[in-house]
């Protein structure tokens, strides 16, 4: 017979040694955005790879494999399942057109379960033993910073389709997503302008992790290099998944007692919800404090009930409601492809920035692969430089073949009651990103420029003189 | 998929006001003006033009026009509603009907009309539409219309509306939107160039303590860059310095009260995290790693509920929550009661494997929900009653959902308590607790209550699901968020005590809300984890321990 005291106390020993251990992974997260156990399902769509050493992937007649890299499991899933489905559509579009170099491209999907380390593990698995051409994947910058040493060490070749914070250049990396410059910059000048509001006061938002933090500190000297004492800038910070929202809500009140203020909101996935409910329901109105987000898109307004967010602001370089000949059969191709493969959500689906992005990737590889002749990584990263393509955005848009980011527009859109954005302004044409911001002083004088006789991503001097 | 928008006090009005205009109409006020009709009709449907100077250009016409009848369009532009008709005119959009209406008359617009488009308009034209919105709106019969329009024009403070404001403000008869308005008037005269003036307006303010004109005082208080201070009189200066720091003050007193009410708030989304967790944990000993689950599910089944009550029952769809909370308590206690026959009783006693096992099932049932859902999160939209808030002071807004949440959590609360300690079968359930072999041998079928209280402890957390799905995201990952909480706040109260959970929720909640303006949200949490570290070190029976011969 089990002695009643010492079984609670045994039931209270392993409670408390779980909760030291699910507190370990909370608190790790505020660094690693909720990694996942380590036991999460291996991906079924990679299979074991054999352990012979695998033959050199010279044959140039078979099919070019191509790597796709997102989270299909986990907390990222809910945002980089699509970015697979439009990579998947993207590569029908061009194998319908007869394919590349008389070749037709073969996915290999992989699923690193929003688990960072597994990203790793899984680009080597995609470089070492698929050989594949190029990938195509991340969300995160946390889980691009772990897949680039492994690019870099094999030399393959990434298209990275998300907004980012900057402050890199790789050698192995395509950023197709935006820079700083592109995004964060012009949307607090918005704000600033008459149109935007005249905000004087600012309160920076964001999740506590890599890209908020980074981009809070551009803006922060952004904002003095304009005349902003500190004594009006108001940066907090939330872990991952915070959901409440009460009394930051009452303190951005507080601050905005006395001067136009706006927000600047870096908040991540779920947390947005939380956010803009309590705004809503504690009054606040996007003409008193608008609120500009850089992570709210059509994909993630899906699930969100948007009565409370209506004129809220989100810069970005793409809405699916800008209306041109190219995004309308984007959209038809993408909802034709939805429906062809009863994806899930069915005719509810959306397009979005970094779906664009990912669009954008793949038919500018392609373009590349085509005029190198080959797959060669190599002979391609030098052909990708330059390339245009009619985007979705309706600008011809450039690869920078000196920082491999893309040139891109900046719109600013509202958020209306429909989920859609409607667009309130404007860049004229694409501008050119800045892998190192100009406004932090650290940066002075660092260039990305891989083109003789520089050919670096981040150095003072040129590298051949 | 989308919910009506609050029927706001303006809108009601406006509805009202479009009956009476009519009646106006009809009853000879409209009959000897064409001329004038005609530029209020212009201005109106300039609100539709295409571009934003012509729209502002409208909007100020219809402020010079100052009449009422223009209400019902303008509030439609800042609401989204107003759409540009194929035939050039202004149309106010229905958007459960998909009508389209005169926005003067109300009649059905003609075929003409269609295709409408939406008008290009943003927070800029918002900003300039609202403070001439409430100006027509304060000569609105109904009092609540004419306190909001009058806060608005107190936020706004146009210079064009001076002199209407000061009229309105001798004419207003009621307490209430009269110092909503003497507020209003205050912005406008501490500008003025007579001292006396600035001072009443100093002097209202200070009486108030609305720290919506902070930064006037502020910058009446301010040296210029010429070294002489902004505001010549220095009687001025004085009542102005008393008044911000009368201002101050006060919002010192409301920033402790609202970390309080706040911390009361997230106390009760703790518990109702917590409350199946301490029946389960705390009563079984079951270590359920699956409960997190459990909450995820309640609020995908308010989902499914709100999604029938949309397709079937629209009529009834502001009530979709009530049905929803039996239902959701329905479904979680089958899932908990099959859990507990299927899985968990052949492991108890055994804590390691069971946390292993119902982890396995945590992943089992968020996969499902998955594939059957979407990986996306879904909508779930507050009922109309349940959206905005109450102003309990100036800066201090109570959001209704958050009531209610507070409201359910002790009703439910209030109902375990009950069935634990006023019922046989809570008395048998406390028995079992303290000893489970004594229980069986005098007669309790232990087994059996133990699938029962599963499947309660369940049923509570999928309540608490249909709770939390009015708060924030309903997704997949819902429960993962909230597992931590739980066992932190079980395992604080004491194991088995059902008021141990209460307290420690609360006192969790409240000492978070209180710590977080200072340290912020993430140092907010590390402080409170490790002070439940500590605490345990300590005291590791808990808050509130049953006390028991081997435990000292």
């Amino acid at each position: 017979m089990l002695d009643q005291g010492k079984n609670l106390t045994m039931i209270r020993r392993y409670a408390l040694s779980s909760l030291l251990l699910l507190g370990a992974s909370t608190f790790g997260a505020c660094e690693k955005e909720e990694p996942k156990p380590a036991a999460a399902p291996a991906a079924p769509a990679a299979p074991a790879a054999p352990a012979a050493p695998a033959a050199p992937p010279a044959d140039d007649k078979g099919p070019i494999k191509v790597g796709i890299l997102h989270s299909l499991s986990g907390t990222m899933a809910i945002s980089e399942t699509s970015l697979k489905d439009v990579a998947l559509m993207t590569i029908d579009e061009i194998n319908e057109a007869g394919g590349v170099l008389g070749r037709k491209l073969e996915p290999v999907v992989v699923d690193p379960a929003s688990n960072w380390p597994l990203f790793a593990e899984k680009a080597r698995d995609l470089i070492q033993n698929q050989h594949v051409a190029v990938t195509f994947g991340c969300w995160t910058s946390v889980s691009r910073k772990s897949v680039l040493p492994v690019f870099e060490e094999l030399n393959g070749l990434l298209f990275y389709p998300v907004q980012y914070e900057g402050e890199e250049s790789s050698w192995n990396v395509f950023y197709t997503g935006a820079a700083p410059n592109q995004q964060a910059i012009p949307a607090v000048e918005y704000l600033m302008s008459k149109k935007g509001g005249n905000a004087k006061r600012w309160v920076l938002l964001g999740t506590d992790y890599v890209y908020p933090r980074t981009t809070n500190k551009i803006l922060r000297y952004f904002l003095h290099s304009k005349g902003v004492a500190d004594d009006d800038i108001m940066e907090k910070y939330t872990p991952f998944g915070h959901s409440d929202y009460q009394t930051i809500v009452a303190d951005v009140k507080k601050f905005a007692a006395g001067k136009r203020t706006a927000v600047v909101s870096t908040i991540n996935g779920d947390s947005n919800v939380p956010f803009y409910k309590e705004l809503g329901n504690q009054g606040i109105k996007a003409t008193d404090i608008p609120v500009v987000a850089f992570s709210v898109g059509e994909e993630e307004l899906r699930g969100v009930d948007t009565k409370p967010l209506v004129g809220q602001l989100a810069a970005w370089n793409y809405f699916e409601s800008i209306d041109n000949p190219t995004n309308k059969a984007f959209i038809d191709k993408w909802m034709a492809y939805v429906k062809k493969n009863n994806l899930p959500g069915g005719d509810k689906r959306v397009t979005n920035d970094p779906m664009e992005a990912t669009y954008i990737g793949i038919h500018m590889w392609a373009q590349a692969v085509a005029q190198a002749h080959t797959t060669n990584v190599d002979a391609v990263r030098q052909a990708v430089g330059y390339q245009h393509f009619k985007a979705p955005s309706g600008f011809d848009i450039t690869m920078d073949a000196e920082n491999h980011h893309l040139h891109k527009p900046v719109f600013i859109g509202e958020v209306k009651a429909d989920g859609q954005f409607r667009v309130v302004w404007k860049t004229e044409g694409p501008i050119k990103a800045e892998a190192w911001s100009p406004y932090i002083p650290d940066d002075k004088g660092k260039i990305a420029n891989w083109l003789y006789p520089w050919a670096c991503g981040n150095c003072t001097e040129a590298k051949y003189k | 998929m989308r919910l009506a928008p609050a029927p706001t006090a303006s809108r009601r009005f406006a509805q009202g006001l479009l009956a009476l205009a009519a009646l106006v109409l009809v009853t000879g006020g409209g009959g000897g003006r064409p001329a004038f009709a005609d530029t209020l009709d212009d201005a109106v449907n300039g609100l539709a033009s295409g571009s934003g100077e012509k729209i502002s250009a409208a909007v100020k016409q219809l402020a010079t026009l100052d009449d009422p009848r223009a209400i019902p369009a303008l509030d439609a532009l800042c609401d989204d509603r107003l759409r540009a008709g194929a035939d050039g005119r202004a149309w106010i959009f229905d958007s459960h009907t998909h009508d389209l209406k005169d926005p003067l008359t109300g009649a059905p617009a003609p075929a003409g009309a269609r295709p409408a488009k939406e008008v290009e308009l943003d927070n800029d034209i918002r900003r300039e539409a609202q403070p001439v919105l409430a100006q027509l709106q304060l000569a609105s019969p109904d009092k609540s219309v004419r306190l909001a329009a009058a806060e608005e024009l107190s936020k706004a403070g146009s210079d064009d509306a001076a002199v209407m404001l000061h009229k309105a403000y001798d004419k207003e008869k009621d307490k209430g939107v009269h110092d909503a308005l003497a507020l209003a008037v205050a912005r406008l005269d501490i500008q003025s160039k007579d001292p006396a003036a600035r001072l009443a307006a100093v002097q209202l303010i200070h009486k108030s303590g609305n720290d919506a004109m902070l930064g006037e005082l502020q910058r009446l208080l301010s040296v210029g860059a010429d070294g002489q201070p902004q505001e010549p009189d220095a009687q001025v200066r004085a009542e102005a310095k008393e008044a911000l720091n009368a201002v101050m003050s006060r919002r010192r007193i409301i920033t402790a009260v609202g970390s309080v009410i706040y911390g009361v708030s997230l106390a009760s989304v703790l518990l109702f995290a917590a409350l199946g967790l301490a029946i389960t944990f705390g009563l079984l000993g079951v270590i359920n790693m699956a409960h997190g689950e459990m909450l995820m599910l309640g609020a995908y089944a308010t989902y499914a509920v709100q999604t029938f009550f949309q397709n079937h029952l629209a009529g009834a769809f502001q009530y979709y929550l009530v049905a929803a909370v039996p239902v959701a308590f329905i479904v979680t206690f089958a899932v908990g009661v099959v859990l507990e026959r299927l899985v968990i009783r052949h492991l108890y006693n055994r804590p390691l494997e069971t946390l292993l096992a119902t982890w396995g099932i945590s992943l089992i049932l968020i996969q499902t929900v998955r594939l059957i859902f979407g990986a996306q999160n879904v909508a779930v939209a507050n009922p109309d009653w349940l959206a905005g808030g109450v102003e309990l002071a100036h800066g201090l807004v109570l959001p209704y959902n958050r009531i209610g949440v507070v409201v359910f959590v002790v009703a439910v609360s209030a109902a375990v308590w009950v069935l634990l300690y006023r019922t046989r079968l809570g008395l048998n359930v406390r028995a079992i607790t303290q000893n489970r072999n004594m229980a069986a041998c005098v007669g309790i079928p232990t087994k059996r209550l133990d699938a029962w209280m599963f499947g309660l402890g369940s049923g509570i957390a999928g309540l608490g699901g249909v709770a939390l799905s009015q708060l924030g995201n309903v997704g997949p990952e819902l429960g993962q968020s909230y597992i931590i909480d739980s066992f932190m706040v079980v395992v604080l109260g004491g194991v088995g005590r059902l008021a141990g959970a209460i307290v420690s929720a609360l006192g969790l909640g409240v000492i978070n809300k209180l710590i977080e303006p200072a340290a912020g949200a993430v140092m907010g949490k590390i402080v409170v984890l490790g002070f439940i570290i500590l605490f345990i070190q300590r005291r590791p029976q808990g808050l509130f321990a049953i006390k028991g011969r081997s435990e000292a």
